[in-house]
């Protein structure tokens, strides 16, 4: 082939990956500043604080706002604990063959399980079997094992990214295995762990098939404890857009602005921890 | 960062038997919780059969996969799930044909072709689409694209397979992409610089080494970002158009698996005859996402061990 | 770090003591204070919800939570006892009952309010009525295309609620099965999730027909005249016809609770027939019902 031929080749494929990429960009940023613009005009102090009224029509959205904080809190409580564990063992303690590949493959497979069946087996093992009821404690523990996945691969990543040269020195030190862990690893780990702990917790305050069929109500009421029903964004906003009649469109889109914002401020953060990290790793090695 | 007291010698702390005693709990702990993600695995796996069996007394397990009638609430409730499965089938088939050359496309070009400062663009931006969540891209599917695709295709309602498709694309473009680019950029540059030393432009690397040196990640990512097609439920649930009969057509409106279990558990009396049937379709879109995630991790460790070797 | 925790969880503690001041009657501790908790039906929602806020203002200390979900939705939480009262648009099953009494109580339905379930279509429809046949017709899939009932030459877009939905099945036994009790709804009939979606889309498709409460009608739809038969007058649901019965697709609506309604629910139900409640209920664009006190 000539090579005038070949260039020529070259430049069309290229102009249609450049396009495929504009293709992915371009909805992306559509969707973003649409939704800014049709909901930034309802979001103010009172509509982020008051209850809603009429059954969305007016007043605010406070009680999905509080829920899906209880949700977050839910899932920092449950999920971080016992996936950072699981991730100190994988990578600390474990020894890399069958057992971990089980583990690993188990990991993955719980990050594939769609939302509604997490709901199912929320509805089935804490609602029901654990007696919890429809509440916000069943709702927090399913959505903590929706995001185990994220939580244990963050935290691993993190643990390995500590060199093998600080666990050397403090074992020359004469420190047991977890004195190493807990004072030397964790503390070079906390940045990473923590970054996966904000996607995990992002997630979380996303999903709405799970907390559907566990927990949620739309009431205006305030949970008084863990076993009471609660209202959470995702759910308020399926509630106004495809439930109540009668709901203002800027009230609709502005509580997806919040719900959209809220997600992307804690990514947004991961994102630019995650850079930090990385700047700070090669200033390191 | 702060560095902690690692000067701090250890030796002083010493190992007193309450540290050891104390330290071996811990240890027991981390040991248990190692299992944690297997065993939360095996749960699902175990209640949703409890749950769901059940229903195998009343209709047999090809009546129920096969039949084409679903009537829950009627008398007698007849339980057949082929509508849903095609359905949700036809919906991500449609996205993974939009998603699936775009998203390899966009890979190859954030790999290869754009600068590094449009890279640090560009993956944020990827990031930020996985993050929306599903519940407001169905709104938007609902608001903007329905009726979009209903004057374009000259179709009676815009709540159909092939909006629902286009949607759900844009769940399953971020994993395509982020595990494709990963797999391009993981490929030795020896590969490379081979290519180029035979005197190949930049696109013939790209396609006939850098690509298929890649399939396998670019493989599992199709695989992977498929699994995530068939288990989303809002975005379908708002927009897919709630037919119950078989689909013939992209543009029919349809009904998928998760939707419709997402609308009838609420109201499903506790252990009755639709609860059952509804967590036996739990069991079919666990077996399904179960296969498609095995195979992904299969061939994804093979491209393991092939750059390893 | 430590500090960002320290200032998350004092964020966590002035959220919920803040929240302890806000919405109406929330101290449990106050006099005559409770809780009582409405689920059920989407027809009835904004109702009840009306109904909740107006008893929080009069009797301040107790809180009434309502949702939606539909009236199966509802009888399953009050056989399961997730909740106090449920709202149905359509009456319990025998198998319903029958899983009541299972758990040992017996359902108690109190009438409330009557419902026109009024049928629209797109304002660009032509169409001015139909006949029960016809609309049993249409939502079995017998009849296609508009203009087998004079209207356009286009196929029907047949929206309906799920089955999770009251008026589902109570369209379902007077319309459908009006003649033949084994119908069922056709296979192209689209069952959208919710009430607001089927408005949306009837509001915007000029070839949609769809059910729902009269509550739920709004300017962007057109609604039918509906004739018992070919030679009958259209009747448009309002609430001279739905009470005097000449509008064909009428129902009453209930809310139920476990046994006969007691202290606090019946406190609240009983209001809910008075003079204030029935207020409401005309507001809402129901019609009050006979048996008031």
């Amino acid at each position: 082939m000539s090579l005038k031929k070949r260039n020529l080749r070259q430049i069309v494929a290229f102009f249609f990956l450049t396009l495929a990429c504009f293709l992915v960009v371009a909805p992306v940023i559509y969707m973003l500043v649409y939704i800014g613009l049709q909901g930034a005009g309802a979001i103010n102090w009172e509509f982020l604080s008051q209850l809603p009224r009429k059954r969305g029509i007016e007043g605010g959205i406070f009680s999905a706002i509080l829920g899906t904080f209880y949700l977050m809190l839910g899932v920092v409580v449950f999920a971080l604990p016992v996936g950072l564990l699981a991730a100190i063992y994988l990578q600390e303690y474990a020894k890399q063959g069958r057992i971990v590949r089980l583990i690993n493959l188990s990991i993955i497979n719980l990050a594939g399980v769609p939302s509604i069946v997490y709901g199912l087996f929320g509805l089935s093992f804490f609602v029901l079997l654990m007696k919890m009821g429809s509440s916000l404690l069943a709702a927090s523990l399913t959505l903590s094992c929706l995001v185990l996945p994220v939580v244990v691969t963050a935290a691993r990543e993190a643990l390995a990214a500590v060199p093998n040269s600080l666990r050397e020195a403090s074992y020359a030190l004469g420190a047991t295995r977890w004195q190493t862990i807990r004072k030397v690893v964790l503390p070079q780990a906390y940045p990473g762990i923590i970054t996966g702990l904000i996607l995990a917790v992002s997630r979380a305050a996303g999903e709405t098939a799970p907390i559907l069929v566990t927990g949620t109500a739309f009431t205006a009421i305030i949970p008084g404890s863990p076993f009471d029903q609660f209202n959470a964004l995702p759910y308020h906003l399926y509630a106004v857009a495809t439930q109540v009649p009668g709901i203002p469109s800027e009230i609709k889109w502005a509580t997806a602005l919040v719900l959209l914002g809220l997600v992307l401020l804690f990514n947004l953060t991961a994102i630019i921890m995650r850079a930090r990290l990385r700047a700070f790793k090669r200033k390191w090695s | 960062m702060r560095t902690r007291k690692c000067g701090k010698t250890f030796l002083s702390e010493g190992h007193s038997p309450k540290r050891r005693v104390g330290e071996k709990v811990i240890e027991a702990l981390i040991r248990f919780s190692g299992w944690i993600t297997l065993i939360v695995l095996g749960l699902i796996m175990i209640l949703l059969f409890r749950e769901g069996l059940p229903i195998f007394g009343y209709t047999d397990p090809v009546s129920f996969l096969f039949g084409t009638t679903w009537l829950p609430v009627s008398s007698p409730p007849v339980f057949g799930i082929l509508p849903f499965v095609i359905g949700s089938l036809m919906i991500t088939l449609v996205a993974l044909v939009i998603a699936v050359p775009i998203g390899i496309g966009t890979a190859a070009f954030i790999s290869e072709i754009a600068p590094t400062g449009l890279k640090e663009l560009l993956k944020p931006i990827i990031e930020i689409l996985a993050g929306f969540p599903s519940i407001v891209l169905g709104f938007i599917g609902f608001i903007l694209l329905a009726p979009l695709v209903q004057s374009v295709f000259h179709l009676s309602t815009g709540l159909n397979g092939l909006t629902a498709g286009i949607m759900l694309s844009l769940i399953c473009l971020p994993t395509i992409i982020s595990i494709s680019e990963d797999a391009l950029s993981s490929v030795p540059s020896e590969y490379k610089e081979a290519s180029y030393a035979l005197g190949a432009t930049r696109w013939q690397t790209i396609r006939k080494v850098l690509l298929p040196a890649a399939s396998p990640g670019v493989v599992a990512s199709i695989m992977l970002g498929m699994g995530r097609a068939i288990g989303e439920t809002m975005t379908v649930l708002m927009i897919s158009g709630g037919r119950l009969s078989i689909p013939t057509n992209i543009t029919d409106p349809m009904s998928a698996l998760t939707a419709r279990i997402a609308i009838e558990i609420n109201n499903a009396s506790f252990r009755g005859l639709q609860f059952q049937a509804l967590f036996a379709m739990g069991i079919v879109l666990f077996l399904i996402t179960l296969v498609v995630n095995i195979v992904a991790d299969l061939v994804l460790e093979k491209q393991r061990r092939r750059l390893r070797a | 770090m430590k500090r960002i925790i320290l200032v998350f969880l004092a964020l966590v503690f002035l959220a919920s003591s803040c929240t302890s001041g806000l919405g109406p009657g929330t101290s449990p501790t106050s006099p005559a204070g409770g809780n009582i908790v409405v689920k059920g039906s989407d027809t009835m929602v904004n109702l009840a919800s009306a109904w909740a806020e107006e008893y929080e203002i009069k009797h301040p200390g107790v809180k009434v939570s309502v949702s939606g979900g539909g009236s199966g939705f509802g009888i399953t939480a009050l056989i399961e006892g997730t909740t106090d009262i449920c709202n149905n648009s359509r009456s319990w099953k025998p198998e319903e009952v029958e899983n009541a009494r299972a758990k040992g109580f017996e359902p108690v339905s109190v009438a409330v309010a009557l419902d026109g379930v009024a049928v629209v279509v797109n304002p660009q429809n032509p169409v001015n009525s139909l006949t029960i046949d016809q609309l049993a017709a249409i939502y079995t899939g017998k009849i296609a295309n508009w203009r087998e009932v004079g209207g356009v030459d286009s196929p029907i877009v047949v929206l309906s609620r799920d089955n999770n939905s009251g008026t589902h099945i109570f369209f379902k036994e007077q319309v459908v099965q009006a003649k033949d009790k084994q119908a069922e709804y056709g296979p192209d009939v689209m069952f959208l999730p919710t009430s607001q979606s089927i408005s949306d889309e009837v509001a915007r498709n000029p070839y949609a027909i769809a059910y729902f409460g009269l509550g739920y009608v709004t300017r962007e739809h057109k609604v039918l005249g509906i004739k018992k038969d070919t030679s009958s007058e259209a009747v448009k649901p309002d609430m001279s016809t739905i009470k005097d019965g000449t509008y064909p697709v009428a129902r009453p609506l209930y809310v139920t609770t476990r046994g006969e309604a007691q202290g606090l629910i019946k406190e609240y139900i009983d209001w809910i027939l008075g003079s204030d409640g029935q207020k409401i209920v005309s507001e809402l664009d129901f019609v009050p019902h006979a048996t008031q006190k």
